[in-house]
């Protein structure tokens, strides 16, 4: 998962790109037989012990996954920490400091 | 004929109930994750799964950004940005999709009014935002038209 955080006037815009396969649990394979479903759940970003923003997920959205974002009061040099859960237990974590535009 | 009817529904009877264990035990996986509103096949059942029974509103303070047309269904980049005070959720469907709810955002104090993703369109369709806000529902709709289908059916 890549994160890219960046502060102007006040306002952190959050860009995450991540590596995932999102499968939907509706294609089938080459064999026909049903690939079964496998995508991000839940995602949230946190800053200084506050969740800045929450989201649940679905199949619907795109494999390797774009999301973007904003929240207030963030400064340069902080950190905000962005994390993922899918539907088969995998997760991952990064925290990445704010810089400035 | 020793396995009697009896048995028989006994035996039926109990692999049933084993089925009904296993399909509890992954939900309880995700605590909070909306399993019957993603999974619903239809906008209205989406919907309802999602929101229960509440009134809908057009609103022109969603604003939806997208392609008007999208070559590629699997990568649909959309923006949604809601200037609606009070709001505590918004979700976006796409209704020509299998499974019609995409994401759903629960509004954070500090969260602001741009949410960006990109999504998979299954055809052209509409994308319907839904902004909860004060036991209401506040609605807007654009139509994407997709050239090659994104759901890989």
């Amino acid at each position: 998962m890549k994160v890219k955080a960046v502060a102007q006037n006040n306002v952190v815009l959050v860009k995450v790109l991540i590596q995932h396969v999102m499968e939907t649990g509706r294609r089938k394979d080459e064999t026909g037989k049903i690939v079964p479903g496998h995508f991000i759940t839940e995602l949230s970003a946190k800053h200084k012990g506050e969740t800045v923003f929450q989201a649940e997920l679905g199949p619907g959205v795109s494999k390797d996954p774009y999301l973007a974002f904003q929240f207030t009061g963030g400064n340069v040099g902080e950190t905000v920490s962005v994390s993922w859960v899918d539907n088969k237990g995998g997760s991952e974590k990064v925290d990445s400091l704010i810089s400035a535009a | 004929m020793g396995f009697s009817r009896r048995q028989f529904i006994k035996s039926v009877g109990s692999s049933v109930a084993c089925a009904a264990v296993f399909a509890i035990i992954p939900k309880r996986a995700f605590a909070k994750w909306s399993d019957k509103a993603f999974m619903s096949e239809s906008l209205a059942g989406a919907i309802a799964a999602k929101y229960g029974n509440m009134p809908v509103e057009n609103s022109t303070e969603i604003k939806i950004k997208s392609p008007e047309i999208a070559e590629n269904g699997a990568y649909v980049p959309v923006t949604i940005s809601a200037n609606i005070p009070g709001a505590s959720n918004i979700t976006i469907f796409s209704e020509s999709n299998a499974a019609p709810l995409i994401a759903s955002f629960d509004v954070m104090p500090k969260m602001g009014p741009d949410i960006s993703l990109r999504l998979r369109m299954a055809k052209t369709g509409n994308l319907v935002v839904l902004v909860q806000a004060n036991g209401k529902l506040y609605k807007a709709s654009k139509e994407v038209k997709v050239t090659i289908g994104g759901c890989g059916g």
